[in-house]
This record gives C-alpha cells, sequence and structure tokens, in this order.
C-alpha cells in the first residue's frame, strides 16, 4: 500500500497548493455593484453597452491578491467609493486569482455594461491591448501601466512617484539624528526603482553625507514582494539596530513589517501610497513619520469624473505634485517644524528648479 | 496505478514470457490490478459529486444559494466565449497534466513541473526572439528548447534519486524555488528588454514567424492541437508500446520489474526526463499565442494544477482531458461569480475538495478490490495469502 499512501501525499500537497493561493482572498469579493448587473450570459449586452453614460456604470478590475493591501490598491478602491457616493456612480469590483483572469475579468466587467472600466497595476497591459480593441465603445483606463500603439479607447495613469519619494527623503534626512537612514522595496522593478531614486536624491539633497541603505524584498515576478511583513521587519530591525533612525518601506503590504520594526525599536518608519497613519494602531501612529502618497485615489476619482462629463481622451495622464496626485502627509504633526522646508522644496521641483532622477 | 496490468492485452509479444512473469508477479504483489476502468471513472464522478455537494453546503452555511450559485455557474460559463475560455485555459493544464501522469506511471511524483515548464517558458522566449526562421521551423524550434530545457531540469531529481537516493519529491519542491530565482536573476541580468515608458518589463517580443496562430482570435490559441498531439503520444507510448508496458511495470513493482530484468534507474531517469520535457510545452500557449515574450506577468501555477488535473483524470489520456476542461471551466467562471455576489473563492474550495475526495474513494475502492483479488488469488493458487 506504499503507493497508495505516497498518492494521498500527493494529493495534500496539491490541494494545500491550490488552498494556498486561496488564502487572503478571501472576504476580498465585496461587490458593490447594482443587482441588477447581469453576468455576461446571452442577454446581449454586448451590443447594448454603446448607450451613452446616463447610468455611470464602472467596473474596477484588481490584480492577483491586489485587495486589502492597505496601500496601493485600496486606495484605487477608495476613489471609486468617492465616486459611488459623489457622482453615483455604480462600480463593480472583480479581483483576479491568477494571472490568466485578467484578460477575462475586463470582458466580463465590459460585457457586465460598464462605460468604464479602471485596471489596477501594469500587468493588465496585454489583456487590457486585446479588450480595448475588441471593444472600442467602452474606455478604459490603467493604473501604471503603458503600452505603445495602444487604441484611443484606453487612459493611462502615471504617477511622478519620484516626486513624493523626495520630498519624504528630504523629510527623512531632516528627521534623522544618526544620518543613516532606509529603502526597503517590493520587487526590483522600474517602478519601485523610481520610488528609491527620489527617496535618496530627496536625503542627499538635505544631507549630501547621509547614509541611505537599500534593499529589495524579491526580484520582479516574485509576487510574494508585496506580502512579506516579516521579511521587511527582519531588515528593518537589522537596520535600526545598526544606527539606522527612518526607513521608508515601499513594498504594498510588506510595509507593515518595518512599521511592527519601527515601534519595537523606538524609531521612525515612512509609508507608501496611502497616508498609512490613518489605518495604523495607535502606538504604531507614533512612528510613523510621514507617508509618501501616490493618490490613485484621485486618480481613480478624477478619471470617473472626466469620463462621467464626456472628457476623458484616452492617452497618459501624469499625476505629479502639481496636481497633487503624489505627496507627502502630515498626519501625527511630526513635521510641523520642517513642513515649510518642504514645501519650499515641493515648489522648487513643481517650478522645475529640483529635477528629481527616476532611476537609481 | 489503476489499470488491469496483468491481463495487458496489447502486451508485445517480444516481451513474451518475462511479461507474463512480470504481470503475474505484479499483480500478485500489489494484489489491486482488477479494478477496471469503469470503477474508475465511477470513482472519479463519485468525488467531483461529493465536491459539488460539500461545497453547496459550505455556500448554504454561508448563507447563499448554492443552487443559485451552481445555476450562475452554468448560465455564465455555457456561452461560446466562455467555453473557448475553458478549452484555451484548459490546454496548459493537459499538458502540464500528461507531464505528470507519465512520472506517475513510473510511480515517481514530479512535483517539479512547476519549474520545468517556466524554465522551458523562459528559455523558448529568449532563444527564439534571437533566431530567424520559416515559422514552421522557428515554432517548431522554440517546442524543442522548451522541451530540452524542461527535460535538463527534470533530469537534476532523477540523476539525484538514482545516484544518491534523494526523494524526488522533496528534490523538484526545492528545485521550483530555485526555478524562480535562476530565472530571476537571468531575466533581471540578462535578458531585459526595455521599451520606453512601459513598466510591465519582459524579454524580447518574439518575431512574428514564432507566433502560433489563433482557431479563434484572442480566444483559443491552436496550440490545443499540439496539447492534443501530446495526449495521443502519452496514450501511444504508455499504453502501446514495450517502453510504456516496461514503464508501468517498473512503476507497479520495482523489484518484480527489476526481477524480470528492467532497470528501474534508467526508467527513472527516462520517465523523469520524458515528464520534463512535456513539461516545458506547457506554457506555449502563454509565451507564443498571448504573451509573445517572457515577463514577471508570466502565469503561475499550471504545475501543481496540472498535479491535480492528472489526480483526477486518474492518470488516463480521456481522464486528463475532461478533468482539465473542468478545472478550466471552474477558473472561467470565477470572475462572473464575484460579479453576482458569490465568493469566487468558492472555485478554490470545489477544487481542494475534489483532490481531496478523489483519494479517500479511491482508496475504499481499491481497498475492496484488491480485498476480493487476493482471495481470488489465493482460491487460485490454493496458497495462504500474506495480507495485500
Amino acid at each position: 500500500m506504499r503507493k497508495s499512501k505516497r498518492f494521498a501525499a500527493i494529493a495534500m500537497v496539491a490541494a494545500f497548493g491550490l488552498m494556498a493561493a486561496a488564502c487572503g482572498d478571501d472576504d476580498k469579493t465585496d461587490t458593490t455593484s447594482a443587482p441588477e448587473a447581469s453576468t455576461g450570459d446571452t442577454t446581449g449586452d454586448t451590443t447594448g453597452d454603446t448607450t451613452a453614460p446616463v447610468d455611470l456604470n464602472v467596473g474596477l478590475a484588481f490584480d492577483t491578491g491586489g485587495r486589502g493591501d492597505g496601500t496601493f490598491n485600496d486606495s484605487a478602491a477608495r476613489g471609486a467609493d468617492q465616486a459611488q457616493t459623489e457622482l453615483g456612480a455604480t462600480v463593480t469590483e472583480l479581483e483576479a486569482t491568477n494571472a490568466e483572469d485578467r484578460q477575462p475579468n475586463l470582458e466580463t466587467l465590459t460585457d457586465a455594461g460598464n462605460g468604464l472600466v479602471v485596471s489596477v497595476g501594469f500587468a493588465f497591459g496585454d489583456g487590457l491591448a486585446v479588450v480595448a480593441a475588441a471593444n472600442p465603445d467602452t474606455m478604459y483606463a490603467n493604473v501604471d501601466g503603458f503600452y505603445a500603439d495602444a487604441t484611443e479607447n484606453v487612459t493611462f495613469l502615471s504617477f511622478a512617484a519620484e516626486q513624493g519619494s523626495f520630498l519624504v527623503g528630504a523629510a527623512a534626512a531632516l528627521k534623522s539624528e544618526s544620518g543613516h537612514i532606509g529603502f526597503i522595496g517590493g520587487q526590483e522593478i522600474d517602478l519601485i526603482k523610481a520610488f528609491e531614486a527620489g527617496y535618496t536624491a530627496g536625503a542627499k539633497y538635505i544631507n549630501p553625507d547621509i547614509v541611505v541603505e537599500v534593499k529589495y524584498l524579491g526580484a520582479a515576478g516574485d509576487n510574494a514582494a508585496w506580502g512579506s511583513p516579516d521579511k521587511a521587519k527582519e531588515i528593518a530591525l537589522a537596520w535600526y539596530a545598526d544606527g539606522a533612525d527612518v526607513i521608508y518601506t515601499a513594498a504594498g503590504g510588506s510595509g507593515q513589517g518595518t512599521i511592527e520594526a519601527a515601534v519595537e525599536a523606538d524609531a521612525w518608519a515612512i509609508g507608501v501610497d496611502s497616508d498609512q497613519y490613518g489605518t495604523a494602531t495607535p502606538d504604531q501612529q507614533g512612528h510613523i513619520l510621514t507617508s509618501a502618497l501616490k493618490r490613485v485615489d484621485v486618480a481613480v476619482f478624477e478619471t470617473i469624473k472626466a469620463f462621467q462629463a464626456g472628457t476623458l481622451t484616452g492617452g497618459v495622464q501624469v499625476f505629479d505634485l502639481s496636481t497633487d496626485g503624489v505627496g507627502y502627509s502630515t498626519s501625527g504633526g511630526y513635521l510641523d517644524d520642517v513642513v515649510d522646508q518642504l514645501e519650499e522644496i515641493k515648489a522648487a521641483i513643481i517650478a522645475g528648479d529640483i529635477v528629481v532622477p527616476t532611476m537609481p | 496505478m489503476s489499470e488491469p496490468i496483468a491481463t495487458e492485452p496489447n502486451a508485445p509479444s517480444a516481451e513474451g514470457t518475462s511479461a507474463n512473469a512480470v504481470s503475474k508477479l505484479v499483480s500478485l504483489f500489489t494484489g489491486r490490478s482488477q479494478q477496471s476502468a469503469l470503477v474508475t471513472l465511477a470513482s472519479s464522478l463519485a468525488a467531483v459529486a461529493i465536491a459539488l455537494v460539500l461545497a453547496g453546503i459550505l455556500l448554504w452555511a454561508t448563507g447563499k444559494s448554492p443552487f443559485d450559485a451552481y445555476s450562475k455557474m452554468l448560465d455564465a460559463g455555457l456561452t461560446n466565449d466562455k467555453l473557448l475560455e475553458t478549452t484555451q485555459r484548459a490546454t496548459p493544464l493537459i499538458v502540464a497534466a500528461v507531464a505528470v501522469a507519465i512520472g506517475f506511471k513510473m510511480n515517481l511524483f514530479n512535483i517539479g513541473v512547476e519549474g520545468q515548464y517556466l524554465m522551458g517558458v523562459f528559455w523558448a522566449a529568449v532563444v527564439g526572439a534571437y533566431i530567424h526562421l520559416p515559422s514552421v521551423l522557428h515554432i517548431g524550434l522554440i517546442f524543442l528548447v522548451a522541451m530540452a530545457a524542461g527535460a535538463l531540469w527534470a533530469a537534476v531529481p532523477a540523476i539525484l534519486k538514482v545516484k544518491k537516493g534523494v526523494n524526488e519529491v522533496i528534490a523538484t519542491i526545492m528545485l521550483n524555488t530555485i526555478t524562480l530565482s535562476i530565472i530571476d536573476w537571468a531575466f533581471q541580468e540578462q535578458f531585459r528588454y526595455e521599451i520606453p515608458g512601459q513598466l510591465d518589463v519582459k524579454t524580447k517580443v518574439l518575431p512574428t514567424t514564432a507566433w502560433l496562430p489563433d482557431l479563434v482570435k484572442n480566444r483559443l490559441s491552436s496550440f490545443i492541437i499540439v496539447a492534443l498531439v501530446v495526449v495521443l503520444a502519452f496514450w501511444l507510448i504508455v499504453y502501446k508500446s514495450k517502453f510504456g508496458f516496461r514503464l508501468r511495470a517498473s512503476g507497479a513493482n520495482a523489484v518484480a520489474a527489476r526481477t524480470a530484468g528492467i532497470s528501474s534507474n534508467s526508467m527513472i531517469v527516462t520517465s523523469m526526463v520524458m515528464s520534463g520535457a512535456i513539461a516545458g510545452l506547457a506554457g506555449m500557449t502563454y509565451l507564443l499565442s498571448t504573451s509573445h515574450a517572457y515577463g514577471p506577468t508570466r502565469p503561475e501555477g499550471y504545475g501543481f494544477n496540472g498535479i491535480a488535473v492528472a489526480l483526477l483524470g486518474r492518470n488516463h489520456p480521456a481522464g486528463i482531458i475532461v478533468a482539465g476542461l473542468l478545472w478550466g471551466f471552474l477558473d472561467s467562471v470565477a470572475g462572473p461569480l464575484q460579479i453576482a455576489d458569490i465568493p469566487q473563492s468558492i472555485v478554490l474550495v470545489i477544487k481542494a475538495i475534489i483532490l481531496l475526495t478523489v483519494v479517500i474513494v479511491n482508496e475504499v475502492v481499491g481497498r475492496r478490490v484488491a480485498k476480493r483479488t487476493a482471495d481470488r488469488t489465493a482460491a487460485q493458487l490454493t496458497l495462504p495469502v500474506v495480507a495485500a
């Protein structure tokens, strides 16, 4: 019976493998759609979505494990929520469970009669190109993405993340007593390297001799990098023990580990994308110096608003300091003594007097 | 593991008496050779039915109507577009399941299909992008590179097992992790191909001569034909060839097979390498039909889902196709279910319960059949039977 035992063991491995994939996805399926939203059956919705946006129906597609990260994806959801309350939009959310869901999910949202489909994350690129070309009457927006030769119904929402990072880098240098700070990135991809580049440049702008530690949690494609608070915490604790006193983390849900480490080491952490002071526990709040804001919520809301007004035209929309698409938070008041200096730097960046690098 | 080895009707005559001897030995030692195809089919169907009932109870317990959920699944899934999507999603799973099944036939558990197909995709993407050939040759060469990459990568645990007695399950699991590191390193350091402004960085895009045409534009790749050829080849090799007979004999009972002159070491290496070669092809829909390059936004999980499909399909060619389509169908309705406010996780729950029930049902049925066989053999030989 040795064989059947091994057979059973292997089935267990496979079953756990499947279930591990399910972990963390639970309860994230809060569909906020109107109940009459069709499921894309044979009722011919595909031909019906050419109607003008009288009813403001918006689809919101998240990537795998996206929803509930406390930063980037939730920020997109907040923008959609705002559109729901302020513009009367009906928002249908759909989260991918694997890479192959991306294109079908965009299709499902299109077929459900949404006039605008917003996808969160550049990974949607390939699927979006196919779906957008096949559905010229539906508008599409993609957060962070870009591909060449896109059709006219695609708007790319792009962020000057390096500018916000420059400001929190300057804040870190102003607040650091040891002259030793750190940066933890998620995947080592250009998107995140822009955060690193801005942060380092901002810190050196204040203190040219400052020491900036840099570490990434994973290589490109290593999705675990966005959800490994344990790894971030380990790195942060080591750096704090080594004399660093401010650490900025641009790694999605992993940033939670840095915040925990900052509490243990009685040092500063810097949040990313959303104002993480707002979602932190009271004992953590005392250790969140600031957050580099990447206002995905603003971008999503403005896009829906433009769509409603009929002014959404496709192409690349850049959200930067000048439009408050990126920025820094002041919750907790820890930056009160340096905020004037930061505002001067901000004005200099907007005026073009300071050019922030996008690559380290 | 379930087909009747002892009564192998198509055993090549060249094997002659030694084959017969092996069959008898195998059936005597394993005592579970008589499980008919019908019983196998019934136990798989029962597993699916039980899983649907259990998942239904779960839905009901969380305040959702199971009937509503299942009818939504059928409504959403049985449209033309979704059936094409089902087939498209099933294609890589079927190929991966064949790779797993080849290992299973030799009583080897190739958990490494996950890593082997990624190796196949990556190296095929790299080599394919830098050569120029007429279309048929280009695609053929890419297939060869993918198969070679998968085969070489699968040879590592095979050699470790033969030379050092390292359990292939542990070796392949560890190699999966190593695969990711190697590919990430090679991609980052050598083969990134930057397109200004594009964050979704990939390897260099394949020349159009390497693009596999779609049977239905943007919905169904012609790679499904290759996948079906792979299944057919699997059937011919494993069930109709001398090699396949040896493979199954060694898998069923290595000691008996060795007694009959079949080297189990060479069978281990050969079957692992074959398994890896097929695994290397699993990602070809992605590479040649949808993405045309390798990138970090690649699909993942073909290997693990392939194990599930092979288990449910009971390693039988037809079973694998049906199980693959079922998996593809479940994946394709997850999105519409979410829109209908039914947790998509129910799809994963159904898959997991199917797997567990397959094992349990198989075990129960297997024991019964084993006992009956043992009794019958005892009666024939009029010998006391050592517990099977």
